[in-house]
């Protein structure tokens, strides 16, 4: 408890605010004490004076000297104020605690009356009551207490409703322990903290609406004063004395601010921080300028490109902002996709492969570095910057699909302008032609009564259907690359079938190639006609795809097709499982990223990152120990304490 | 955002919004207005029988004779039975009758039909203002300092945007009286007469709202830049204009919008205190009179319209929001 409060003044912030708090007590005990007397002398000879070294703020229409009242008046403005506070805090406090004691019925009428009145601006509620009370300090206490009441009531039957779901409420009721009990032994204490910081806030807010009454008239009446009244007397003579109204209202503002301040820093102080991750952030921000490591793999091996290369990717890095410095999320990738050909990319989450996809789609997020000494898309480099007709180009032939189809689609938009804003933006079409194009290619994913489905919105789409609009989209224009990032993880499995087969139709049909990003080592090789294998951020193994269950030569691979269970499965043995963790991109060693959790690894493993090598025709693989005979430990039931979810 | 996922076959397909939804929605909704006016109306017509002692006396003064306390009790009805009072007072809300003031001796009616037109321009104005300087700077500020960018310029805006909200607008309007218009004397400090005369209290009123209008809208857009959608939109190679504008800033814009109206309700009532600050001709300045002076049919009177006003705009922003947003709660509650 202490060292929480300690918190509060440990913010530059809250500090201040706190020695403005302290100060501005200190001058409510001490202002009518010191300066009482002198501050209600006339001088006749001397009114609205301007700022003079006798009078620094200026004399009112009394001759009296408005620094000294602006002083003194701080203890009868904060004392009303807090008796303001106090009384809307009460009575919220019972408003806001009907419902729970006095049961379902009434306390649904309470909290009715408690939600029209919280409709209501404070300032009307307070003129409502200084009505019913009259002009004058007793009448503004009360204005503003009532007024300030609905709000703290509905505060309060938040806080109550929160604590009187716990399990030990329920349990003294049951043991038969009055409402009323329950509501102070127990309910009150557990509430007291977040209403006592929100009566601070508040205390700041009532000063500056007890100003406001009394600058109107109807609040403290002379010859009592309290600042508001001092600036009610003081804007009547601006042109004579301007610091006659300015000394006071900037009284109240500092009042005012002091407080809400101390409130705030305080709920801070006592609550969650929230700042300290985002800090950390920003300040290694420059670090992530470091020269990328793109030589550190060139010793792989990678096939010449040949004229039908769609998408080539060289010494591929992806860099992100981290804690402890910059991250490498994707550590030197290179590969290549032939026109129609179905690339799939497996790993575990973390691997790095929806970062590869998103680089190689250039929509990396933006504190993220992208590096590579090649990245071309259909011969056009990637890593140049941005023009017109290189978005255009990317518009029309690359097609992204995305993981999650609920929230891929922008939820205040109908389905059909989202797909024909493609077709207006980068084919200059009009915006009939490009519905018309949106209905067409909708049918052609098999998205029934199309015509009427453009003028959707995403929320009345199912999840598959979402999902093959979102391929549609990508259709819109003439896609040579669909980059699809784990399109069927989020679907329901008797739907994930039918976007796959769309995907497969839609390559055969116009010889689209394909990168599919998966966790699902099946679905990539039912899918693709080659899959790479991600580990810590590289590829471990790229290989055919019907290659997978015969010819894998990686452990991880391996340790991958072996995890999949299939018909032949004895299902009265646990699953097959890889033990350990997969590693941190934060953390990647020094040898293979892998080693830790294989069987194989020895010395070399450790100390030496194996390079990626081709071996036979394009199988490459990256390990020292490759193809050779795993022990046949793996399926023992003491690995499987450790369960990875893949 | 959390929508569960819907396991439905494509074939069979969710249903297609009918009307009911909307029909059930409209029903609620004008069912939570007529009690909340049915409240205010009730509140109105008992704020002068809360008061303590006679009001009648009270306003007219210890010294008055007790004839002419009589006739005037007899005049306002208020010598009649509290529920035939309470009838008539209906009845008059029917027929445009708010009773006679008690010091000019002017229907009500008249008296607010003047004075209506000023604060109704000034808070429309600075409410359009508001949203005209909130919204374009919010979406500004959320591009410049979206994840990973301008922590500096986040850090400079939060703080001078909580800031500029706190201070209350009566304060403001002192302020800019005494610089704009007794130190640079650019714009007139009182009155509506010419078209500059608006300038100050319209900038008082709306400095606060808009601070807290563009904090709002920039967190969201903050937000909304982070979401899948706006990397759909990036996908799709369209212009940064586009994304920003056309896909991240309308859904920005639906908890700016309700914000708001709560917002333009407060500024309703706000216009009290700068009308005072400005002896703008209005509502605000007529009420706070009527209260000195103890005109209690006035009081009533302004203060339902007060109210009426709240509440038509709480029901403008709801339907507006239900308009804009496709998957508002007019499904859910």
């Amino acid at each position: 408890m202490q060292g929480r409060w300690s918190r509060v003044v440990r913010t530059p912030l809250g500090l201040t605010a706190t020695v403005f708090v302290v100060a501005l007590l200190a001058l409510a005990c001490l202002g009518p004490v010191l300066w009482g007397a002198d501050a209600d002398v006339v001088d006749t000879d001397n009114i609205l004076a301007a700022p003079s070294g006798e009078h620094w703020a200026g004399t009112d229409n009394l001759g009296r000297d408005i620094l000294l009242r602006v002083l003194v008046a701080c203890r009868l403005s904060m004392l009303l104020a807090l008796m303001a506070i106090v009384l809307a805090v009460v009575v919220g406090l019972l408003l806001g605690a009907a419902p729970f004691v006095l049961g379902r019925r009434t306390g649904r009428l309470v909290t009715a009356a408690v939600n029209i009145a919280v409709a209501f601006p404070g300032i009307l509620l307070a003129l409502f009551f200084a009505v019913v009370f009259g002009a004058g300090a007793t009448g503004a206490v009360m204005a503003i207490g009532l007024a300030g009441a609905p709000a703290f009531a509905r505060l309060t039957q938040t806080l109550v409703a929160g604590i009187a779901a716990r399990d030990y409420i329920a349990a003294a009721r049951m043991a038969g322990v009055g409402r009323v009990r329950i509501l102070f032994r127990h309910v009150l204490p557990n509430i007291a903290e977040p209403l006592v910081v929100n009566a601070t806030i508040g205390a700041g807010n009532a000063l500056l609406s007890f100003a406001g009454l009394s600058f109107l008239g109807l609040g403290v009446q002379s010859p009592s004063y309290d600042w508001g009244r001092l600036l009610y007397d003081g804007i009547a003579a601006i042109y004579v004395n301007a610091a006659a109204a300015l000394t006071p209202g900037a009284a109240v503002l500092v009042a005012g601010l002091a407080f809400n301040l101390f409130g705030e820093s305080v709920a801070k102080g006592l609550g969650v921080s929230v700042g300290v991750g985002l800090r950390t952030v920003a300040t290694t921000r420059a670090v992530v300028a470091a020269e990328p490591e793109a030589a550190a793999h060139d010793d792989e091996d990678v096939p010449e490109p040949s004229s039908d290369v769609v998408l080539d990717v060289r010494d591929l890095e992806v860099t992100f902002p981290g804690p402890a410095g910059p991250v490498r999320l994707v550590r030197g990738v290179s590969f290549e996709v032939r026109r129609g050909e179905a690339v799939g990319i497996v790993g575990e989450s973390g691997s790095g492969k929806s970062m590869t996809a998103l680089a190689i789609t250039r929509l990396v997020a933006d504190h993220g570095r992208v590096d590579a000494t090649r990245l071309d898309l259909l011969g056009t480099d990637l890593l140049a910057p941005d023009t017109a007709v290189r978005r255009r180009m990317l518009g029309t032939s690359l097609a992204m699909v995305f993981q999650d189809p609920m929230t891929s689609f922008n939820p205040t938009r109908r389905i059909g302008a989202q797909l024909a804003e493609v077709a207006t933006h980068h084919q200059g079409m009009t915006r009939r032609e490009a519905t018309a194009r949106a209905v067409d290619r909708l049918t052609a994913v098999r998205i029934p009564d199309a015509a009427t489905r453009v003028r959707q919105y995403p929320h009345e789409f199912s999840g598959g259907m979402r999902q093959r609009a979102m391929i549609g989209m990508g259709l819109m224009g003439k896609p040579s690359l669909i980059v699809a990032d784990e399109p069927t993880t989020a679907l329901d499995v008797t739907v994930q079938q039918q976007v796959l087969d769309l995907l497969t139709a839609i390559r055969e049909a116009d010889d689209v190639a394909l990168v599919l990003i998966s966790h699902d080592v099946t679905v990539v090789g039912e899918v693709c006609d080659r899959v790479m294998v991600m580990y810590a951020g590289r590829v471990v193994e790229d290989l055919p795809a019907a290659d997978l269950a015969t010819a894998a030569r990686h452990p991880y691979t391996r340790a991958l097709v072996e995890a999949v269970p299939d018909m032949a499965t004895d299902l009265t043995r646990p699953l097959a499982t890889i033990p350990g963790r997969p590693v941190s991109p934060a953390d990647a060693p020094v040898g293979c990223a892998y080693a830790d959790r294989c069987p194989l690894a020895d010395a070399r493993c450790r100390a030496e990152d194996p390079p990626l090598v081709a071996d036979s025709g394009r199988h490459r693989v990256a390990c020292w120990h490759a193809g050779e005979p795993l022990p046949p430990v793996r399926m023992t039931d003491d690995l499987v304490e450790t369960v990875e979810s893949l | 955002m959390a929508m569960s996922l819907t396991a439905e076959s494509p074939t069979a397909g969710p249903a297609v919004p009918g009307e009911r939804p909307w029909a059930r929605f409209a029903l609620r909704r004008l069912g939570r207005l007529l009690v909340s006016l049915w409240v205010l109306v009730t509140a109105s017509f008992a704020m002068i029988h809360l008061i303590p002692g006679d009001p009648v006396r009270g306003a007219l003064g210890p010294t008055a004779p007790v004839e002419l306390v009589e006739a005037r009790r007899h005049a306002l009805g208020l010598d009649d039975p509290l529920a035939t009072q309470y009838l008539h007072y209906l009845k008059g809300l029917f027929t445009g009758d708010l009773g006679t003031s008690i010091s000019s001796q002017l229907p009500v009616s008249d008296v607010v039909a003047q004075r209506l037109p000023a604060t109704l321009s000034l808070a429309v104005l600075a409410f359009l203002g508001a949203v005209l300087v909130a919204i374009p700077l919010g979406v500004v500020m959320g591009v410049l300092t979206r994840r990973g960018h301008g922590r500096r310029t986040e850090l400079a805006f939060t703080t001078t945007s909580v800031f500029v909200a706190t201070v209350p607008d009566f304060l403001i309007g002192v302020a800019l009286i005494y610089v704009f218009g007794i130190r640079l004397g650019w714009f007139p400090v009182a009155g509506d007469e010419t078209a500059s005369a608006y300038v100050l209290p319209v900038f008082s009123l709306a400095i606060g709202p808009a601070a807290i209008l563009a904090r709002i809208v920039r967190v969201e857009m903050v937000g909304v830049l982070e979401a899948d959608f706006v990397r759909t939109a990036r996908a799709k190679r369209l212009p940064a204009r586009t994304v920003y504008l056309g896909h991240a800033l309308p859904n920005a814009v639906t908890a700016a919008l309700t914000l708001g109206g709560l917002l333009l309700g407060a500024m309703v009532a706000g216009t009290v205190l700068v009308e005072n600050v400005f002896a703008w001709p209005g509502l605000g300045s007529t009420i706070v009179q009527s209260i000195l002076t103890k005109d209690y049919p006035v009081v009533q009177a302004i203060v339902l319209v007060y109210g009426v006003g709240v509440l038509v705009t709480n029901l403008v922003v709801d339907v507006a929001l239900a308009v804009l947003d496709p998957r508002s709660k007019i499904r859910e509650d």
